[in-house]
């Protein structure tokens, strides 16, 4: 990873701009960090969930004798022993805690028990016996939506159905283009297994549960509904996340694992093994997008058409959240001045699908980027060009009418892109020492399966747009506390740190803020006001902001106070470095030493301006701001056998502001190692409704010998609109590296006169070669 | 031990193993008897004068890919730099391969194309027989209770010899389709085994056979079309199915292609040559 170097404003270390190392980095790096898997309590016992081997079916009878004579075993409970609210949901509350008379995924949870080992839990599930009626899956997206098939739950086959009209639909274009796209079910993959331990409170009033979660406040909601507890009797304490990528946004072991605990007023722990993790969270939507472009012939976009259809699988989750995305930003990064747009999320019998890095930005961006490169071709118009002439900026309105009024660096975001160096290694890689190829650079790697002359190289364009924040009228707010005591600060927060180091910038926004460098952070916990989910790129906005405000509300405490000490005005005192500087006289002094035996404690919200939802033809402002990427991939190809190796990628991203570049540069890597997953490698396979590649040995993630370097650069145009100027910078990185890696690929296939579609991803070898 | 206990499960390097029983697939009914510890079993032996090597069942890839191993019988350390990261490379053991029999079993092909002997213990003696009435079918062998894999004996052949297999991944990644060619300048015949497109490894007699007759084996020439022929028959000498890796119709085509390659590396090609 080379980034291009900016002038150093450098501050002290530590503060706003700079790196400095992550409070938990060298317990992760050397085994010692305490995931939530770790996490024990004496007397513990073990959980574990009994799922339908069933994609639809209805259950006769469930029978635990057989569990309760296994020695060991403690509780065996089942929908009748859930004492609240039967359902939960992000947004509708249609998802059993346990299915009670209905499966309508394989997987879903029936049972659970508690016992003195995991292995006697595996023998109790063994021996509950369910007796199901199997009923007709409904696996095909668009039967749900053309009405063919009873519903499968009471809400109906269809989770949401939104059109966008915009402009004069009935405008045509000089020059049309049309395709129909596919995604394929992608899985978030994140390493730290699901787990959680639960502590009952004496006489079972109240639990503690330790969790790996995305949002301590929204699962406590769900949690105590289901449990039939009031929230303040139900407080969540963060456990170590080992990443998140959307698929902890959902419940899953949370409330089994409390009741549990609470039907045996003992500790009970509950941890999924990769098979479960697979169909025990939720995934990345599968999507057909249909897609039609009119432009003029110079290649100005005059109207876009499409139609998007996402399974959603057996719950709705976020489902309808992701199809308002994968429809708004259906025009990608570019001026649209008419649309007419068509999204469905259905209900079908797979896996349940919901919050996935991108969310729903990345279906869009598959499709709109694929026709981007089919316009350019029709008006012969470079790829590089085509989206030059139509780029987005500040001012411009989406199809939804909504103005994009932060800063749009688009063009920016592609010619600096263009101007990033190609890769110096010829096709094929550079030759070993003793002129032979290096089979390692060459596609299909250690599998030696190519020579050099078998390769040919192409170059892909990806440019997208994303929303930040929450959208359609929802107030994420988060909260922070800031403690000033001795010279110390103590910041609070209940932000899920998922691995984005929001550990990490915290304290250099308090650094920045109070001149103070000796910053610690409390318990990640329900102890303090919600701070929304780590998820939609918000965090770094929207906790910074709030951390931001506790941190300006102690400032101007302290200010009063040395004002009123040193007879100062304090409007005229201002934070040099660690030294507190009046304006007026010159006087300065350490913060610290000037607020000896003082303590100020101030809590804040942040909120962010408030958006709309979506009217009947999807007019309205629902997304709170918006950032930028362009990717270019190049990648060699084996046409013969349909092999690739992605040989470099360049991004220019626009981030606002880089608040910590060492981290903005690790979720670009990131990123872009999960954009080039969903290219060519990552899906989740169902057949017949029952998934067959549950594991790391068939669902393949990008290796060493996958992931090319990445070059970047930093766009950094401060946002007004963002309260420390920065914009999240999660999510971009992994939504048009997919179309780019697969451009690249069609290029690569046109060099060697093949010519291809490739309009489904992942691209498999026969996609290409057959 | 293993005559008393029948139906003991033999544990090598625990890379199928284990992966088994920590998914719930195998549930141990017996004793486990882990092997690897057997000095008799982790080494290998070259014999000149036999102009064989003999490998014991519990040689790890890892030390196949040693150069002095390379050296004699360069495509099963080829093979072995293709199985899995270096942690399963360190623990995997050729006779773990075998023992488990899986059509993508990396070492198979190399062992099927070479002819090799597995042998066989038990309290009754031992035995040998070669590799292809071994493998019986799907992760099934010829092994009878009470029997242990303890060696494999593969000639050293004059004569270029590779492996290569297609994988979704450039790493890690298991076989959907896969080939060992080996060429036996002595014998003047070209022997091809295939793995990942069958119930167990296939050879492709047709195809041996036609590609023997067409190598200038003075000069190890052949023409373009003979090759494309020997690609042909190779395809068709494949049984593949369609599966969740990958479908029959990309695996017949790919392991054609991966026969042809490796065929090209040993050779040279006239583009224009007349077929023989």
């Amino acid at each position: 990873m080379s980034i291009i170097e900016r002038p150093a404003d450098i501050a002290r270390h530590g503060a706003l701009g700079t790196s400095p190392p992550r409070p938990d980095g060298i317990e992760k790096v050397q085994g010692t960090f305490e995931f939530s898997s770790d996490i024990s309590a004496d007397g513990c016992l073990w959980g574990a969930t009994l799922r339908s081997p069933h994609p639809h079916a209805r259950i006769v009878a469930i029978d635990p004798a057989g569990a309760w004579q296994i020695d060991g075993v403690h509780a065996v409970i089942t929908a009748d022993d859930v004492p609240g609210q039967m359902n939960y949901g992000l947004i509708s509350q249609d998802q059993p805690v346990f299915a009670s008379d209905v499966v309508r995924y394989v997987g879903e949870p029936v049972a659970a028990v508690a016992a003195d080992h995991p292995e006697t839990c595996r023998r109790a599930l063994a021996a509950l016996a369910v007796e199901y009626e199997v009923l007709d899956p409904l696996l095909d997206a668009e039967a749900a939506i053309a009405g063919d098939h009873p519903p499968i739950h009471p809400d109906g086959n269809v989770i949401r159905h939104q059109r966008i009209i915009h402009g004069d639909p009935d405008v045509t274009g000089a020059v049309v283009v049309e395709g129909t796209y596919e995604i394929g079910m992608q899985d978030q993959a994140f390493l730290g297994l699901e787990a959680a331990l639960a502590i009952p409170d004496p006489g079972a009033k109240g639990v503690e549960l330790h969790i790996a979660t995305q949002w301590l406040h929204e699962d406590r909601t769900q949690i105590a509904a289901c449990l039939g507890l009031p929230e303040d009797a139900v407080r969540l304490v963060l456990g170590g996340v080992g990443g998140a990528f959307g698929a902890r946004e959902d419940i899953s072991l949370q409330v089994h694992t409390c009741l549990l605990a609470l039907r045996l007023g003992r500790p009970v722990r509950m941890a999924y093994n990769r098979a479960e993790s697979f169909i025990g969270h939720v995934h990345r939507h599968p999507a057909t997008i249909w897609m039609r472009h009119h432009a003029t012939s110079d290649g100005e976009i005059v109207k876009i058409e499409s139609k998007t259809v996402l399974d959603g699988g057996a719950y709705a989750s976020t489902s309808s959240a992701v199809l308002v995305n994968a429809i708004t930003l259906a025009q990608g990064p570019y001026r649209c001045p008419n649309a007419v747009v068509d999204g469905w999320a259905v209900r079908t019998n797979h896996l349940p699908c919901g919050a996935m890095r991108g969310f729903g930005a990345v279906q869009a961006c598959f499709a709109y980027e694929s026709q981007m490169d089919k316009l350019a071709a029709a008006c012969g118009i470079d790829p590089v060009d085509i989206r030059v002439l139509n780029a987005m900026r500040t001012g411009d309105t989406l199809i939804t009418g909504q103005p994009v009024l932060n800063v749009a660096p688009v063009e920016e975001c592609i010619r600096e892109t263009a101007a990033l160096p190609l890769p110096d290694e010829p096709v094929g890689g550079a030759p070993m020492p003793d002129g032979s190829a290096d089979v390692m650079k060459l596609p299909g790697g250690a599998g030696r399966t190519a020579d050099a002359g078998d390769i040919v190289r192409g170059i892909g364009w990806g440019v997208s747009i994303k929303n930040l924040m929450y959208s359609e009228a929802f107030d994420d707010y988060s909260t922070a506390r800031c403690r000033f005591t001795d010279g110390v600060v103590t910041l609070k927060f209940a932000t899920a740190e998922v691995g984005q180091g929001f550990v990490t910038l915290a304290p250099q926004i308090a650094r920045t803020v109070l001149g103070v460098d000796d910053v610690r952070l409390d318990r990640i916990d329900t102890q303090i006001g919600s701070s929304g989910s780590t998820s939609a790129s918000r965090q770094t906005w929207m906790s910074g902001g709030a951390v931001n405000a506790a941190c300006l509300a102690v400032r101007s405490k302290i200010f009063d106070h040395v004002a009123e000490e040193n007879g100062f005005d304090p409007a005229a005192l201002t934070i040099d470095g660690t030294d507190i500087v009046d304006s007026v006289s010159g006087w300065r002094g350490d913060v610290a030493e000037a607020c000896a035996g003082a303590t100020f404690d101030e809590t804040a919200e942040y909120h962010h301006a408030p958006t709309t939802e979506l009217d009947e033809n999807g007019q309205g402002s629902p997304h709170t701001a918006f950032a930028f990427v362009a990717h270019r991939a190049v990648v060699d190809v084996d046409p013969e056998l349909g092999l690739v190796k992605v040989v470099q990628i360049a991004t220019a991203q626009d981030v606002g502001r880089a608040l910590n570049p060492l981290s903005v540069i690790g979720q670009i890597e990131g990123g872009i190692a999960q954009g080039l997953g969903l290219a060519v490698m990552e899906e989740i396979i169902q057949i017949d409704g029952v998934i067959r590649n549950g594991n790391f040995t068939d669902y393949l993630l990008p290796t060493f010998l996958d992931m090319p370097p990445v070059v970047a650069t930093l766009i950094e145009q401060p946002d007004p609109y963002a309260p420390l100027g920065a914009k999240g910078v999660g999510e971009p990185p992994c939504i048009s590296s997919t179309p780019a890696v697969v451009a690249a690929i069609r290029d690569a296939l046109q060099q060697a006169g093949i010519d291809r579609p490739l309009d489904r991803v992942p691209v498999r070898p026969g996609d290409i070669c057959l | 031990m293993l005559a008393e206990h029948g139906e003991a499960t033999l544990l090598a390097g625990g890379t199928d193993a284990m992966v088994e029983i920590n998914d719930g697939h195998r549930r141990p009914a017996g004793p486990v008897l882990a092997v690897n510890r057997i000095p008799d079993l982790r080494s290998w032996r070259h014999d000149p004068a036999s102009g064989t090597v003999t490998i014991g069942a519990c040689v790890t890839y890892t030390e196949l890919m040693d150069p002095s191993v390379a050296a004699l019988i360069p495509a099963l350390a080829e093979a072995s730099r293709t199985v899995g990261s270096p942690q399963i490379r360190n623990a995997g053991t050729l006779g773990g391969n075998l023992g488990t029999c899986s059509p993508a079993g990396d070492g198979l092909p190399v062992l099927a194309a070479l002819d090799a002997t597995v042998t066989l213990a038990s309290v009754r003696g031992t035995r040998s027989l070669p590799v292809l009435d071994f493998m019986v079918g799907v992760k099934r062998t010829a092994i009878e209770p009470g029997e242990l894999i303890t060696e494999v004996t593969l000639p050293v052949v004059d004569g270029w010899q590779g492996y290569a297999k297609v994988g979704v991944r450039n790493a890690m990644v298991i076989a959907i389709a896969s080939a060992c060619v080996v060429l036996d300048r002595a014998a003047r015949t070209v022997r091809v085994a295939l793995g990942s497109v069958g119930p167990t490894i296939l050879r492709c007699p047709e195809a041996e056979a036609d590609l023997s007759e067409r190598i200038d084996w003075a000069s190890m020439a052949v023409a373009a079309p003979d090759l494309a022929r020997f690609a042909t028959l190779v395809s068709a000498a494949s049984r593949p199915i369609t599966d969740h890796r990958s479908s029959a119709e990309y695996r017949r085509h790919a392991v054609g292609v991966l026969a042809r390659r490796l065929a090209q590396r040993a050779l040279t090609v006239d583009p224009a040559g007349a077929t023989r």
